[in-house]
């Protein structure tokens, strides 16, 4: 006999009890995720420890000890700054504030870089208006985007229609960091997508053209392909032609880029049950509305973990043109403190470097869950 | 045209017309080596209601997958509404506009909403404008009893909601003939009788309608025809009183006994 009776509700009729306290709460959220077992409270401490030994003198070096102001007489402009103005021990941040108009804009004329700047707003600009839920009438923002403002950043940052011509030689820094990595990302995609579809086309010749193609590209490294494009390009080129340099490296990323896009995209391709396919064509849907309309969109929302991923790394092999003589973000701070007047600023060069960088990739990876999170409709498959 | 006749039938006769719908002759599809349909031959008149039965495996849902051309035939005809399918994709797809299918698991676009999964076809392919594509939307989802879901993702539905709004979806494209492969196999069972109704007041309104399906009463209620298939072959076809009482063939009584005694 148990105390049935005792605590015997009439079936149907039991509440809902909020569960015990050792399971929700901070208190539950400790023991859950730090303490759960004595091995997990040792890796629990060890970490502690770990970030003890790292983060606090790291933060003496960047912020507390650290110079950040020109020497009055720098100020005035009687001396150049240098090095040896850096007296605190700590990071010598003048260095990055001296050398930042060369580190953004690269060797593009003084009286010019507003035409850098100009192109800047406008891409922020627009791609706010596209991704922002607040805006509503994104037609127009598009067409403006991905019609006219190829031509015009282009107008700007190169010249032509009254404006002097400033040679992609002179073009460098994070701008030219924000070009190779814009422009690749904005080719890559669609490109990738055709690669993915004609690599699952039942056309023989086009799946073949495909598969050569993407495991070509995917079997032989970037710098491999930028040194192709620099020297070996110009050789199949007719005698004379001249084949600018940043545009061969342009094209060297962004195909480079579609083979691993491709690839990411064909993964959400088959992650769709074949009832998609089916349930599309039987509604007399052909072949590319199929795809427009109710494959891909579903495909690219599987994918965008590894579509993201590629954009973070197409940004970060970038700093790869470096090899073949551009001045990007990353060479140009290295440069920089290779100058004389600041002989032992690489930490400070590098460590700026990869704030900026990761400034960048995280921003593009928190916007990508945020997508993820908005597309997720709730279905089952 | 007599089918213009069939469209609105007065109370619950079931007219069938002496017109042919679909024709198939001696059809003959291979999986790689295996045989699945050996010499099909079947007319289906407009207005005819027919019920396809046999054990898995046997080729029913390969047969009517071959009607809209999801599934290719290797010989023989198929003719639906007077087009012969073949490897002309314009035909394909002028047969796919007249044919609308259901499928066991529904196949409904998970990333749209039910009133997008309804319109989207019309749309596209009618080149139906978007205001019109929605009242006919959402006249079919009356009809089939959940326009208050018309907002709603496909996940966020029951299983047989989700078949409603598949059966609703195909009837947007106001097709001649309807195909449903095991509409009601994938479903719960407090489910399946809000699909058969349906379906039942579909074949009243005069649809011609091809079903593989187990549901015995739903065949009764509502088929003209009913067709026992076993090993990619017909076996044997006849009224519904007459096959499920009188059976001819051994294999036919066997299945019968089987799935009527479970």
């Amino acid at each position: 006999m148990t105390d049935m009776t005792e605590n015997s509700v009439v079936p149907g009729t039991r509440p809902d009890l909020p569960p015990p306290v050792t399971e929700s709460g901070i208190i539950g959220w400790l023991r859950h995720n730090l303490f759960s077992s004595w091995w997990d409270t040792l890796l629990t401490l060890f970490a502690i420890y770990l970030v003890y030994l790292i983060l606090p003198p790291f933060i003496s070096w960047a912020f507390i000890n650290s110079d950040w102001q020109f020497l009055p007489a720098v100020e005035l402009g009687e001396k150049a700054p240098e090095f040896s103005d850096c007296t605190s021990g700590g990071a010598c941040w003048i260095f990055v504030r001296a050398r930042f108009g060369q580190f953004f804009y690269g060797f593009y004329p003084d009286a010019e870089r507003w035409r850098v700047n100009l192109v800047l707003i406008m891409l922020v600009g627009s791609i706010y208006g596209l991704l922002s839920e607040r805006v509503k009438h994104k037609k127009p923002i598009a067409w403006f985007f991905f019609a006219i403002f190829p031509i015009l950043a282009f107008i700007l940052l190169y010249g032509g229609l009254g404006l002097p011509v400033v040679p992609t030689q002179q073009w460098g820094g994070f701008m030219l960091t924000l070009t190779l990595a814009g422009i690749g990302i904005v080719f890559s995609l669609p490109i990738g997508i055709l690669l993915a579809l004609g690599r699952r086309s039942q056309l023989p010749i086009v799946h073949l053209l495909c598969v050569l193609f993407i495991e070509f590209a995917r079997g032989v490294p970037l710098i491999t392909i930028l040194f192709m494009a620099n020297v070996m390009l110009p050789l199949f080129l007719p005698q004379g032609v001249e084949f600018n340099i940043l545009l061969r490296v342009l094209i060297g990323v962004t195909l480079f880029a579609s083979a691993y896009m491709a690839e990411v995209i064909r993964g959400g391709l088959q992650a769709l049950p074949k009832g998609q396919y089916e349930g599309a064509m039987a509604m007399g849907l052909g072949y590319w509305s199929m795809m427009r309309l109710i494959i891909m969109p579903q495909a690219l929302r599987v994918a965008i973990p590894g579509i993201v991923n590629n954009f973070i790394s197409l940004t970060q092999d970038t700093t790869l043109v470096a090899i073949v003589g551009l001045y990007d973000f990353l060479n140009i701070v290295r440069a920089g403190s290779r100058d004389s007047n600041w002989i032992g600023t690489e930490i400070e060069g590098y460590v700026f470097c990869a704030f900026v960088y990761w400034v960048f990739c995280f921003a593009m990876s928190r916007y990508s869950m945020r997508i993820e999170r908005k597309l997720h409709t709730g279905h089952k498959r | 045209m007599s089918t213009q006749a069939q469209a609105n039938p007065s109370g619950t006769e079931m007219a069938i017309s002496d017109e042919v719908m679909i024709g198939l002759t001696g059809v003959n599809k291979w999986y790689g080596q295996f045989h699945v349909l050996k010499d099909i031959d079947l007319t289906v008149l407009t207005g005819e209601r027919i019920v396809i039965c046999g054990p898995s495996g046997s080729g029913k849902s390969t047969l009517i997958r071959c009607i809209n051309r999801l599934e290719e035939h290797q010989r023989g005809r198929i003719v639906v509404d007077g087009i012969e399918l073949t490897h002309d994709l314009k035909n394909i797809e002028k047969v796919r506009r007249e044919v609308g299918m259901v499928f066991q698991h529904f196949n409904l676009f998970p990333h749209l909403t039910v009133l997008d999964n309804l319109t989207l076809a019309p749309i596209w392919v009618k080149k139906v404008p978007k205001k019109e594509a929605e009242e006919v939307a959402m006249h079919y989802l009356k009809r089939v009893k959940i326009p208050e879901q018309a907002n709603k993702f496909p996940g966020q539905l029951s299983g047989g909601q989700q078949q409603r709004v598949a059966i609703a979806r195909s009837l947007c494209m106001s097709p001649k003939v309807m195909l449903f492969d095991e509409p009601t196999s994938a479903l719960d069972p407090e489910m399946i009788k809000e699909v058969l109704d349906v379906m039942i007041e579909l074949a009243r309104s005069g649809m011609t309608m091809i079903c593989v399906t187990h549901e015995m009463g739903f065949a009764r209620t509502v088929a003209n025809r009913v067709i026992f298939m076993d090993k990619g072959e017909i076996i044997e076809q006849n009224e519904p009183e007459e096959f499920f009482n009188n059976p001819k063939s051994d294999r036919t009584k066997l299945f019968l006994s089987q799935i009527l005694h479970h």
